[in-house]
C-alpha cells in the first residue's frame, strides 16, 4: 500500500543571481513499511525534495507538482491541514536533534505535548506514554531524562529523544534526513540498530536521506540515487549494490573506500568537480564527468526508465530508451 | 637499520579547565595522556577515534603547534620540546599541516598562488618573484590544479579544489612530514576519493611520514601503513594495518569496527555486531583504570583499579587491555 506519492515534483529558489532548480521532475513513492534510501553528494536535492513534500520549505521557494499523502495533496493542502499531518502521522528526524527540539523547555514535556496536542490525552497519560516512549528507545533512567533539557543530553541521547518524539503518534511515515551524520560510530551502531527495530515494530514507512552507503546498505529496502536534482537510478538495494546501472551509481560505489576492502591500492575516481545547479550543461546532467559519454548524451536529457536489472535508471546506456 | 624520523615518548597535553565551581577552580582535560610512537620515513601511521579522542590535539603538539605538558617528540633524534623559537622555525620547513575545513583553513583575501608561495618567502627569501611563481605553478599541477588559477580567490574554487590547494601550500617546501587532520572529512564522496589518492601518490613520490588523523576507519586503512587507535588520550591498540584490521585485539577497537557500515547489503546485514553501550564518557571524567571499562563488554574488576599498560601482541602488534588474550 503506497503511503506517499511524490509525482514529478520540481523545487526552485530565487538567488540574487537567478534561479536555481533543486529539484527536477521527481517522482517516488514509498510502501507501507517499506525503507527507502535517499543517496546522492551534497547539494544533489535529497533534502529539499522531502522539506518540499512537507511544506517546509524556504520562502523563497517554490514547488510544483503533486505529493499525495492520507488522500490529500500536500503542495496545496495549507497550512492548517500541513499542521495536521506534520508530527503526527509524518514524523522528521534531522541530523541535529537541537533544530527540533526547544531548548528552553524540558525534554518530557515537549514529548508529552504532542501526544497532548495530536492525539488529546491527558497530562497524566500523556506523561506515562512519553516515559515508556523514552524506555522503548533505551534511553537509561527514563524517569529523569523526563525531567532533563535538551543541553543537558549527550548528541546520542538527543537524537533517541528525537526518535522517540518521531514514533510518539505511530505515524505512518518518517522521514530521518542524515539522522546519525553528527554521531561518533560507535553510537551511529546504537541509532542505527534502534531505527531497525523501529522498522521492524511500527511498519512505517521510513524514507532514509543519507550521503553514506554502508547505512543504506545496512538498513533501506530501496534506493533512489540523486544527481544534480533529479533521481538517475531507483532500484532494489541488493541490485543497486551488486549490479548498479548509472555510470554515476557506479562511480560512486566505486569511489567510497571500504572497510573490507583488503587491497589497498589507488581508489577509481570521478573525476571532475560536482554539478553547479546553475550551470548544467544541456543533456545529460553528469555527461561532463561520465567515461561512456556519447554524442546524444550532450543534447538529450534521459529520461527515467525501466532498465535489464530491473530497476529504473536515467542513461541512454541502460534504459530503453538507448535501445536501437 | 634507519633511526626514526620521528619520536614521540609518553607526549602529554592537559588543559587546565574551568570547573565552574564557587572557587573557580580548574580541572585538568587530559587530551593526551602519556602516547608514545615512532615514525619513519615514508611512512603513514594512521590516527584513529571518535570526538574527544585527542587525535587532533596529539597532531598539533607533534607539530609543537601546542606546548606539550610532558614528554618528548624528537625529530632526527634531537628533542623538538627544547629548541628555542629560531631553531624551532628552522626545524619547522620540515614539517607542515593539512586541515579539515578546506575553506576556513585558508585566507579569503589572499589568491591561491600567494597562499601556495607563503612558505616559500617565508624560507627562501632568496628566491626571485618570477622563481616563486614558477614552483607554485609546478606544486599546483603536481596537485591537480589549473596553474592558470593562480590569481583567483578562496571563495572561487570548490571544497575540493581549496583542499588541493592546502595540499599545495603544504607541500611546497618538500617537507618530510605532513600531519593531515581529517583532510578529506569535509569533502564529498567523489572528491574524497580524488584527494585520497593524490596523498597516497605524493607519498610515495617524496616518500613522505604522514600522520594522517580521521574518526574514519575505512579512509584510514586504504592510507595508512600502520594505524593507532585513540580512546580519551590513550592508545588503546598499535598494529600494522592488516594485523588491526583483521586481528584486533582491543575490545575497543573490535566495536569500532563492527560498527562501521559496509556498503554492501549481503555483507552489512550478515555482519557479527559488537554493540557497545552508552556515550564516550566527557574527558573532563574519565573512568578510573582503563578509560573503556564503562562501554567494554569484557571489564572486570581489575579493569576499574589497574590502568592496562600497553602490550605486546604479536611482531609491532601493541594492545593496552588486560584481557586481550581471552
Ligand atoms: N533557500 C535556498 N535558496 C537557494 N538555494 C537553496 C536554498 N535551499 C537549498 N538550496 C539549494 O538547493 C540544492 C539542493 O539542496 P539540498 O539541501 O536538497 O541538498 P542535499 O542533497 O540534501 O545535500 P546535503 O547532502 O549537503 O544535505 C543545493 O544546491 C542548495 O544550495
Ligand atoms: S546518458 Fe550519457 S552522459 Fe549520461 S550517464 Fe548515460 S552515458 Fe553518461
Ligand atoms: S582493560 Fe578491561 S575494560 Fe579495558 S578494554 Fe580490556 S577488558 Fe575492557
Ligand atoms: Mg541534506
Amino acid at each position: 500500500m503506497t503511503v506517499l506519492d511524490i509525482r514529478d515534483l520540481t523545487v526552485r529558489f530565487a538567488t540574487h543571481d537567478g534561479e536555481v532548480a533543486a529539484v527536477s521532475n521527481v517522482s517516488l513513492s514509498i510502501a507501507k513499511g517499506e525503507c527507502l534510501g535517499i543517496v546522492g553528494e551534497s547539494g544533489s536535492g535529497k533534502s529539499q525534495t522531502f522539506l518540499a513534500a512537507m511544506g517546509l520549505l524556504a520562502p523563497n521557494g517554490r514547488a510544483t507538482g503533486e505529493v499525495n499523502f492520507s488522500g490529500m495533496n500536500l503542495l496545496t493542502a495549507g497550512e492548517k491541514a500541513l499542521n495536521s499531518v506534520r508530527g503526527n502521522k509524518v514524523s522528521m528526524i534531522f541530523q541535529d536533534p537541537m533544530t527540533s527540539l526547544t531548548p528552553h523547555m524540558k525534554v518530557g514535556r515537549q514529548l508529552a505535548e504532542v501526544l497532548v496536542r495530536h492525539r488529546g490525552l491527558s497530562a497524566a497519560d500523556a506523561r506515562a506514554q512519553s516515559i515508556a516512549m523514552l524506555k522503548r528507545v533505551q534511553i537509561p533512567e527514563a524517569e529523569r531524562r523526563f525531567e532533563a533539557y535538551p543541553h543537558e543530553l549527550s548528541g546520542g541521547l538527543r537524537q533517541r529523544v528525537m526518535i522517540a518524539m518521531a514514533l510518539l503518534c505511530a505515524p505512518e511515515l518518517i522521514i530521518a534526513d542524515e539522522p546519525t551524520t553528527a554521531l561518533d560510530v560507535t553510537v551511529q551502531a546504537q541509532i542505527l540498530d534502534l531505527i531497525r527495530i523501529a522498522k521492524d515494530e511500527t511498519n512505517a514507512a521510513i524514507v532514509l536521506i543519507t550521503h553514506d552507503l554502508g547505512v543504506v546498505a545496512g538498513l533501506a529496502d530501496r534506493v533512489a540515487v540523486m544527481y544534480a536534482g533529479r533521481i538517475v537510478e531507483v532500484g532494489d538495494v541488493r541490485q543497486i549494490f551488486k549490479a548498479p546501472q548509472h555510470p554515476y551509481t557506479k562511480g560512486l560505489l566505486a569511489c567510497t573506500p571500504r572497510l573490507d576492502d583488503e587491497t589497498g591500492g589507488a581508489l577509481l575516481t570521478i573525476p571532475g568537480q560536482p554539478p553547479n545547479l546553475q550551470r548544467l550543461p544541456p543533456g545529460c546532467a553528469f555527461n561532463p564527468r561520465c567515461a561512456y559519454v556519447m554524442e546524444r548524451c550532450l543534447r538529450e536529457r534521459p529520461a527515467l526508465l525501466p532498465d535489464a536489472a530491473g530497476g529504473l535508471s536515467a542513461c541512454f546506456l541502460t534504459n530503453a530508451q538507448g535501445a536501437p | 637499520m634507519t633511526a626514526p624520523l620521528l619520536q614521540v615518548r609518553d607526549l602529554k597535553v592537559h588543559f587546565q579547565v574551568r570547573s565552574g565551581g564557587l572557587f573557580g577552580t580548574s580541572i585538568p582535560l587530559k587530551a593526551v595522556d602519556g602516547i608514545s610512537f615512532d615514525l619513519k620515513a615514508g611512512e603513514t601511521l594512521g590516527i584513529v577515534g571518535e570526538s574527544g579522542c585527542g587525535k587532533s590535539t596529539l597532531g598539533r603538539a607533534v607539530l609543537q603547534l601546542l606546548p606539550a605538558t610532558a614528554g618528548t617528540v624528537a625529530w632526527l633524534g634531537s628533542d623538538l620540546t627544547a629548541l628555542d623559537k629560531a631553531e624551532l622555525k628552522a626545524q619547522r620547513r620540515n614539517m607542515q599541516v593539512v586541515f579539515q575545513d578546506p575553506l576556513a583553513s585558508l585566507d579569503p583575501r589572499m589568491t591561491a598562488g600567494d597562499i601556495i608561495a607563503e612558505p616559500l618567502r617565508n624560507y627562501h627569501a632568496e628566491l626571485s618573484t618570477a622563481e616563486i611563481k614558477a614552483r607554485v605553478k609546478e606544486m599546483m599541477e603536481q596537485v591537480g590544479l589549473l596553474p592558470s588559477m593562480i590569481n583567483r580567490y578562496p571563495h572561487e574554487f570548490s571544497g575540493g579544489q581549496c583542499q588541493r590547494i592546502g595540499i599545495a601550500r603544504a607541500m611546497i617546501l618538500k617537507p618530510q612530514l605532513v600531519v593531515c587532520d581529517e583532510p578529506v572529512s569535509a569533502l564529498d564522496v567523489s572528491i574524497r576519493a580524488q584527494i585520497i589518492n593524490l596523498l597516497t601518490d605524493l607519498q610515495r613520490r617524496f616518500n613522505l611520514s604522514m600522520l594522517f588523523i580521521s574518526h574514519d576507519l575505512s579512509v584510514v586503512r586504504h592510507i595508512s601503513h600502520r594505524v593507532m587507535v585513540l580512546y580519551l588520550g590513550k592508545v588503546m591498540e598499535l598494529a600494522d594495518r592488516d594485523a588491526l584490521y583483521r586481528t584486533p585485539r582491543h575490545p575497543y577497537t573490535q566495536a569500532l569496527i563492527s560498527a562501521v557500515p559496509i556498503p554492501d547489503p549481503e555483507k552489512e546485514r550478515a555482519k557479527p555486531r559488537v554493540i557497545v553501550n552508552g556515550d564516550l564518557p566527557s574527558p573532563l571524567n574519565p573512568p578510573s583504570g582503563c578509560v573503556f571499562r564503562t562501554r567494554c563488554p569484557k571489564a572486570t574488576e581489575i579493569c576499574a583499579q589497574v590502568a592496562p599498560p600497553l602490550e605486546h601482541a604479536g611482531a609491532g602488534h601493541e594492545v593496552a587491555c588486560h584481557h586481550w588474550r581471552e
